[in-house]
C-alpha cells in the first residue's frame, strides 16, 4: 500500500508543480477536472474490462449520451415545438419501438422457416415507412420553430444535479440494447459493435436537430448548485473584496473558484462510485466476477449464467461513463456533438485503465489523473517546446509545420505509452490484488 | 425510353458509386481477413495503416509531379503507388518485429493483441497527423472523365446521363487485378499454400514443416499492400483526410464479418454488399422513380431511405443482423 500512497503523492505534487511552475492554477484545475471527469469514465471501462474482460470501445457513444441527458433534463422546454410536432415525433419513436418489439416477439412464436423470413422482413419495412410517414412530417414542424435558437423539443427545464443520474440511466439504456445483441460472441465482436454503435450515437446527436439542436450546438444556461457564474462573481462585492485582500485579480479568482467548486462535486460523485465500486469488488457478487472472467467454463459449470452476468456489467459500467459525460457537459456549460471524437473520448480513456493498472479502481483514478495530466499538458507544453527545438532553425514553410504538428504529438506519445506499459507492465502502475 | 432512362440514373448514381466503393473496402477488408486469418486478431490500426500508406503515396506524387513526371490520362499516384506499398510494408515488418512478435511468442490471448493494436493505432495515427496533418488532400490528377455525362447524352440520346470518372474505373480495373494477383498467389504459389495451412491449422502446419516466421511477414507485406492500394484508391475516388481512414475501420470491419472473417472470398463479397447497401439506403430514388412511374404517381419526396449521415448505421445494422442470424458469415470464416 506504501507504494501506491507514493504514487498519489506524485501525482498530487505533478499538479502543485504544474500550478507553481508550468502554468496558471486556473489551467491546472482545468486539467484537473478533466482529469477528474476522465478517471470516472476509466472507472467505468475498469468495471467492464478489469472485473469481467469485456472490451467496450463505444466510451466516447455512452459519454454522449450523459451529455444528451443534460440537455433533456436541464433546458427549458419549448411549448411551441411540443404543440407543434412533439406528439407526432413520440409516437413515431413508438412505432419504431413497437415494430422491433412486434419482430422479435413474432420470432420467438413462429416456427423457422420461409414463412418467419417473409413475416419479419414485411413487418420490418412496413414498420420503417410507418414511422417515417409519422416521424419526418412532425420533426420538420419542430424544426421549422424559430430555427436560429430553438428548433429543437427542448428539455424538462429540471436542476442539472438531476442530469448527471439521467446520463447514467440513458447510457444504461443504450449498453443493455447493445449488450443484448453483441454479449455472447466473441470478445472482438463486443468491441467492434461498440464502436460502430459510439459512431451512430454522435451522428444521430450531430443531426437530429429536433433533440438537441445537433451540430448548431446547445447552450446550457443553468449551472448545478452550488456551481455560481464567473460574471456574478465579479459583480457581488463580498467576493471582490475578499479577492482584493488575498491578492487575486478578481477575473481569474473567480474562475478558480468556480472550478473548484466543480472539483469538489467531481470528488464527492468520485468517492461515492469507488466507494461503491470496492465495496462491489470485494462482495461474493465480485468475486463471482471476477471467476468469471479468468474462467468462464468453470463459471459455467458451477451454474451461473455469464451472458447475463456479462450483459449486467456492461450496463454498470456504461452508466458510470454516462454519468461522467454528463458532468463533462454540465462543465462545459454548451453541448457540442462536434467534439466527440473516439482517439479522445475512447482510447485514451483506455490509455488511462491499461496505464494505472486494469482491474483495479485506485489504478483507473490513477491513470485517470497522470494521462489526462499528459494529455492536456502536451496541448500547452508543446508548441512552446517545439518553438525551443526549432528556434535555430531558419523561418519557413518547415518551422511552422513542424511548430503547427505539436499538438499531434499526443497521439504519438499516448500510443508510445500504451505499448510500453503493455510490454513492459501489463498489470499497470497498481496491478489488481 | 424512360426505362433505359431510369437504367441510366441507376447506374449513375446508384452503381457505378457502389462499385467503386465497393472495390475499396473490398480491399480493406482483405487486409483485415488475411491478418485474422493468420495471425488470429482483429487489426484496429487497419484503417490508419491504409492511412500511412495513402500518405507515402501522395508524397511521392506530389515529388513526381513537381518533376514533371506524370502518367498520361491517368493518375500520377498509380506511379507512386509501389513507393507507398514498400514503406507501408516497410513501416508493418518493422511493428511486427518490435511490438506484436512479443505477444505471439507469449501466445496472448487475442483481446490482448487488439489492444496492442490499439497502441499501434495511435502511433501511426500520430505519425500521419504529424507528417501530412489533418486537412484534406487532393490528389487526383490526370483526366477527370473516362465518358462524360453530355458526351454519352449526345452518343445514346436519353435524356439522363451516364458520367464514369477517371478515378471510378481505375478503382475497379485495379481492384480486380489486385485481386486476381492475391487469389492466384494464395491457390498457385508456395508460399500462398503454406499460408492457407497456416491458416486453417496452425499446429498441423508447424508439424509439416512451414516456417512460421516466413508466413507472418509475407501476410504483413500483403497486408501492407491491400491496405494501401485500398487507401489511395478511396483518396482517388473521394479525398483523403486521415480520420475519415480512421472511420473506414467500421464498414471494413463489417465486410470482414459479413463474408467470415479469414475468407478472402468473403471479404470481397461482404465489401460489395456493404457498399451497395449504404449506397442505395442513402440515395434519393425520385429521379429514377419519375421515370418508372406514370405522371400521376410522381412522388413527392426525395424517396430517401435514410440520409447520407446515417452511412454508418447502414454498415452497423448489416453487421448486427449477420452476427445474430450467421455468426460466421455468408461464407463460413472463423469464429473462435
Amino acid at each position: 500500500m506504501s507504494k501506491n500512497l507514493y504514487l498519489f503523492a506524485g501525482v498530487v505534487a505533478l499538479f502543485l508543480f504544474t500550478g507553481l511552475v508550468l502554468t496558471s492554477w486556473n489551467q491546472t484545475l482545468l486539467i484537473l477536472n478533466f482529469a477528474l471527469v476522465s478517471s470516472i469514465m476509466a472507472l467505468g471501462v475498469n468495471i467492464q474490462w478489469g472485473y469481467a474482460g469485456l472490451f467496450n470501445t463505444g466510451v466516447m457513444g455512452f459519454a454522449a449520451l450523459g451529455g444528451l441527458a443534460v440537455v433533456l433534463v436541464n433546458s427549458r422546454p419549448v411549448p411551441e415545438a411540443w404543440s407543434a410536432g412533439g406528439f407526432g415525433i413520440l409516437a413515431g419513436l413508438a412505432l419504431g419501438a413497437l415494430t422491433i418489439a412486434a419482430t422479435i416477439f413474432l420470432r420467438r412464436r413462429m416456427v423457422k422457416g420461409r414463412a418467419r423470413s417473409l413475416a419479419t422482413v414485411a413487418l420490418l419495412v412496413g414498420g420503417f415507412f410507418l414511422f417515417r410517414a409519422v416521424f419526418d412530417p412532425a420533426v420538420d414542424a419542430v424544426e421549422a420553430i424559430n430555427p436560429t435558437i430553438q428548433g429543437n423539443l427542448g428539455g424538462l427545464g429540471l436542476p442539472v444535479l438531476l442530469a448527471w443520474p439521467a446520463g447514467g440511466l440513458l447510457a444504461a439504456l443504450a449498453a443493455w440494447g447493445i449488450g443484448k445483441t453483441a454479449l455472447g460472441l466473441r470478445s472482438d465482436y463486443l468491441a467492434i459493435a461498440t464502436l460502430g454503435i459510439a459512431e451512430i450515437i454522435v451522428a444521430v446527436m450531430k443531426n437530429e436537430d429536433w433533440l438537441a439542436r445537433g451540430v448548431k450546438m446547445m447552450d446550457l444556461k443553468e449551472r448545478p448548485w452550488p456551481v455560481p457564474y464567473e460574471v456574478s462573481l465579479q459583480q457581488n462585492p463580498r467576493f471582490l473584496e475578499l479577492a482584493a485582500n488575498w491578492g487575486f485579480d478578481p477575473v481569474s479568482a473567480s474562475s478558480v473558484v468556480v472550478k473548484l467548486c466543480y472539483m469538489v462535486m467531481i470528488l464527492i460523485v468520485l468517492g461515492l462510485l469507488i466507494w461503491l465500486s470496492e465495496r462491489a469488488l470485494n462482495s461474493p457478487w465480485g468475486r463471482m466476477m471476477r471467476a468469471i472472467r479468468d474462467n468462464e467454463d468453470a463459471a459455467r459449470a458451477m451454474g451461473k449464467d455469464v451472458t447475463k452476468k456479462h450483459l449486467h456489467i456492461f450496463i454498470l459500467g456504461s452508466a458510470v461513463i454516462g454519468i461522467a459525460g454528463a458532468m463533462l457537459t454540465s462543465m462545459d456549460g454548451i453541448l457540442n456533438p462536434g467534439t466527440y471524437q473516439p482517439l479522445r473520448f475512447t482510447f485514451l480513456i483506455w490509455v488511462m485503465v491499461i496505464v494505472g493498472g486494469s482491474g483495479n479502481n485506485w489504478g483507473a483514478l490513477l491513470g485517470g489523473l497522470l494521462v489526462g495530466w499528459l494529455w492536456l499538458i502536451v496541448e500547452t507544453l508543446g508548441p512552446m517546446v517545439m518553438g525551443g527545438i526549432t528556434a535555430g532553425m531558419a523561418p519557413g514553410p518547415l518551422k511552422s509545420h513542424l511548430v503547427d504538428s505539436a499538438q499531434h504529438m499526443r497521439l504519438l506519445t499516448m500510443g508510445i505509452i500504451l505499448l510500453l506499459v503493455l510490454r513492459f507492465s501489463p498489470r499497470g502502475l497498481i496491478p489488481e490484488k | 425510353m424512360d426505362i433505359l432512362n431510369a437504367l441510366v440514373a441507376f447506374l449513375n448514381f446508384v452503381f457505378i458509386p457502389g462499385l467503386a466503393y465497393g472495390s475499396q473496402l473490398a480491399l480493406g477488408a482483405l487486409g483485415v481477413t488475411l491478418i485474422y486469418g493468420i495471425l488470429r486478431f482483429s487489426n484496429f490500426a487497419h484503417g490508419d495503416t491504409m492511412a500511412f500508406g495513402t500518405m507515402v503515396t501522395i508524397l511521392v506524387t506530389w515529388w513526381f509531379q513537381s518533376m514533371g513526371i506524370g502518367f498520361g490520362p491517368l493518375p500520377t499516384a498509380l506511379l507512386a503507388l509501389p513507393f507507398g506499398i514498400a514503406a507501408t510494408a516497410a513501416l508493418l515488418l518493422l511493428t511486427d518485429r518490435a511490438v506484436y512478435r512479443f505477444y505471439r511468442k507469449q501466445k496472448a490471448a487475442p483481446t490482448i493483441l487488439v489492444i496492442v493494436s490499439l497502441g499501434v493505432m495511435f502511433v501511426m495515427n500520430g505519425i500521419v497527423r504529424l507528417i501530412i496533418g489533418v486537412e484534406d488532400q487532393n490528389f487526383a490528377d490526370g483526366a477527370r472523365f473516362l465518358i462524360t455525362a453530355g458526351d454519352f447524352k449526345t452518343m445514346t440520346g436519353l435524356t439522363e446521363g451516364l458520367a464514369i470518372k477517371t478515378t471510378q474505373a481505375v478503382t475497379v480495373v485495379t481492384a480486380g487485378l489486385t485481386v486476381a494477383f492475391l487469389f492466384w498467389f494464395l491457390q498457385k504459389t508456395r508460399t500462398g499454400k503454406s499460408m492457407r495451412a497456416f491458416s486453417d491449422n496452425e499446429d498441423l502446419a508447424l508439424l509439416s514443416g512451414i516456417n512460421p516466421d516466413r508466413v507472418v511477414q509475407v501476410t504483413w507485406i500483403l497486408a501492407a499492400a491491400m491496405a494501401t492500394i485500398a487507401g489511395v484508391l478511396y483518396g482517388l475516388d473521394k479525398s483523403f483526410k486521415p480520420f475519415t481512414y480512421f472511420q473506414l475501420l467500421l464498414p471494413i470491419f463489417a465486410a470482414a464479418i459479413v463474408g467470415g472473417l479469414g475468407s478472402p472470398l468473403g471479404a470481397i463479397a461482404g465489401g460489395f454488399v456493404i457498399a451497395f447497401s449504404e449506397v442505395m439506403v442513402t440515395y434519393a430514388w425520385k429521379k429514377v422513380a419519375t421515370y418508372l412511374l406514370p405522371d400521376s404517381m410522381a412522388p413527392d419526396g426525395l424517396l430517401q431511405l435514410m440520409s447520407t449521415d446515417y452511412k454508418f448505421a447502414v454498415s452497423f445494422s448489416i453487421l448486427i443482423l449477420v452476427l445474430i442470424f450467421m455468426p460466421t458469415g455468408l461464407f463460413k470464416g472463423k469464429s473462435v
